[in-house]
């Protein structure tokens, strides 16, 4: 009998320690998953995936979205976290959660205002951290990553193939005079900075104007 | 071809791949020719441009197989239907962390009920049930021998013969000699019982159908004599609204009633007896009144029908009158004393009955 009273005690005692702890071990394991999605680690991405997309999912469902635009929506909040997790100044000042789905919140009511469908049946009452400045930036990387990418699309083969080994790959250039049949890794070099050189005009007549 | 040479001296520079002299004659051409030191600012901004586009569409790559990998393991629902794999199995990878704790909590449980029920329980040992058996061994001679005994008392009745009347009665001398009523004894033969449910036999010594009164004498070996009674006979009249009490027998068990004296007389002014108000029930015939002294001044005998709690009583001064009759007719009765001092006066009630009980018998008279 007593045992089982000891017992008893011991659990009520020690659950609010155990909460502390779990806390403090939350705190530290969002950082180390931002650390890993900065990095590009998929356990990190899996992760964060797991504990946030069906909220994100269900805010957009519930809001005239489809499965697509969550993917979509949820996809680009976990770009602007890494954005954010990437810069310097970076300090986690609420849980990732929270994060993620402000900024998902936030672009959503912005695709529905685009398309003209903005009703006010999105709930306010929901916690969310301003992410206005962040989603800027997002918005002026997110632009440059689609001149970069209209640029590299309009290349052709082999040159967007080539460039895509080299700069996306990270394939040396033995590697890619193999792969595309070029005599020896300096014709591949000579070839790569031809094609660099039609990317950079490309890209630039579109960033120029875009800036 | 020279812009190639060029485009790839810039990246070298960049990338800080040139040796000392090398960058020293590059660095002096970009400072003289403005063109070449905008192509270097310029790829600077492209090189991490290309970073940014770089990492980010492997970002990109890498959440969309995520984002395929969970959706296929079935932690994700897009609508439409579920992944290829079983929807058990998905269960499984949903709910198997749950399921571990579920398990291991009711593991817990069994082991602690378990645990208490080994603590709880009690010692099982070979002597002990050998003892028990032993034990009701001993019982079951007793309940023979037992048995023997209540045989015994039975056979005070004799066998053939039939119960007709019952009443009370009380010792007017402590060597057995009993009073009751004359209508109590029909038959031929009574025996008596105490209020701890003794039956002794008794012989009927004398009986007055005028006086409604009767003496018994136990004739039992096992017979033990009170020392005194207790109470006294009283030998004159008492007087109306004196507080009395009964003990009888209106059933197996001994019975208590309490009421006064409410007239002199008795059924149609019938002088030997007295009206009482009490509870009175048949059984109760030959059963004392006492006052609260400890006097008898009275026997139950009779009630009137269709009046309940018009009881009468013979009046005690008829016990003295009777006796004297009967040492007068036969020497044999000469020794018999009746009780003349109360040691009741005073006493609380419930002491009074504890000590008059004893005295007060269950008559029961059968016929052959």
């Amino acid at each position: 009998m007593k045992k089982i009273f000891l017992g008893l005690f011991w659990v009520t005692f020690a659950l609010p320690n155990v909460l502390k702890v779990q806390k403090v071990k939350a705190d530290t394991n969002e950082q180390a998953l931002l650390k890993g999605l900065a990095n590009n680690d998929s356990k990190a991405i899996e992760t964060i995936y797991k504990d946030n997309f069906t909220m994100v999912q269900t805010f957009i469902l519930q809001n005239n979205g489809s499965y697509d635009d969550a993917r979509d929506v949820f996809q680009e909040a976990m770009i602007a976290l890494y954005e954010k997790a990437q810069s310097n100044s970076f300090v986690l000042t609420c849980q990732i959660k929270t994060y993620v789905y402000s900024i998902c919140r936030r672009l959503w009511l912005k695709r529905l205002q685009q398309i003209g469908r903005f009703t006010n049946q999105v709930d306010n009452l929901d916690e969310t951290v301003p992410v206005e400045d962040d989603l800027e930036l997002h918005e002026k990387r997110n632009a440059e990553f689609a001149i970069m990418d209209r640029a590299m699309n309009s290349l052709g083969e082999p040159c967007k193939s080539l460039l895509q080994g080299y700069y996306l790959k990270k394939m040396g250039m033995q590697d890619l005079a193999d792969e595309f049949g070029y005599t020896n890794a300096d014709n591949a070099k000579n070839q790569k900075y031809k094609c660099l050189l039609r990317l950079k005009k490309l890209f630039f007549s579109q960033y120029n104007i875009g800036d | 071809m020279d812009d190639n040479l060029l485009l790839e001296a810039i990246e070298r520079y960049l990338s800080g791949d040139m040796n000392t002299a090398e960058r020293a004659y590059f660095e002096t051409l970009r400072k003289n020719t403005p063109e070449i030191d905008q192509m270097v600012v310029e790829h600077s901004m492209f090189q991490h441009q290309m970073d940014n586009y770089s990492f980010q569409y492997n970002l990109k790559q890498n959440i969309q197989e995520v984002h395929s990998k969970l959706l296929e393991r079935g932690d994700l629902y897009e609508g439409g239907e579920l992944s290829k794999k079983g929807r058990v199995i998905q269960l499984w990878n949903k709910y198997k962390r749950v399921t571990a704790i579920a398990a291991s909590v009711g593991g817990v449980i069994a082991l602690i009920i378990s645990g208490l029920a080994v603590y709880f329980s009690p010692v099982v040992n070979g002597n002990q049930i050998e003892e028990l058996s032993k034990a009701i061994e001993v019982i079951k001679r007793n309940q023979q021998y037992q048995g023997t005994l209540i045989n015994e008392v039975k056979s005070k009745i004799p066998e053939n013969a039939k119960l007709i009347s019952g009443g009370s009665g009380f010792l007017i001398d402590v060597k057995g000699y009993i009073i009751t009523n004359a209508h109590v004894l029909k038959g031929s033969g009574a025996v008596v019982v105490n209020s701890k449910g003794q039956e002794f036999n008794a012989i009927i010594v004398n009986i007055d159908t005028d006086k409604d009164l009767a003496i018994l004498k136990i004739n039992d070996p096992e017979y033990e004599p009170l020392r005194n009674l207790p109470y006294s006979i009283r030998k004159n009249n008492s007087d109306l609204g004196e507080q009395i009490f009964t003990l009888g027998y209106p059933r197996n068990d001994i019975v208590y009633g309490e009421g006064y004296v409410s007239a002199r007389t008795g059924f149609n002014s019938d002088s030997l007896t007295y009206q009482v108000q009490i509870s009175a029930n048949p059984g109760n015939s030959g059963g004392p009144v006492f006052n609260n002294n400890g006097e008898v001044i009275g026997i139950l005998s009779t009630r009137q029908a269709q009046a309940a709690g018009v009881v009468f009583a013979v009046k005690s001064k008829n016990i003295y009158q009777m006796v004297d009759e009967l040492k007068k007719s036969d020497t044999a009765f000469e020794k018999i004393k009746l009780p003349v001092h109360s040691t009741l006066k005073g006493v609380e009630r419930k002491q009074q009955i504890i000590r008059l009980e004893e005295s007060v018998f269950y008559v029961k008279a059968f016929r052959k």
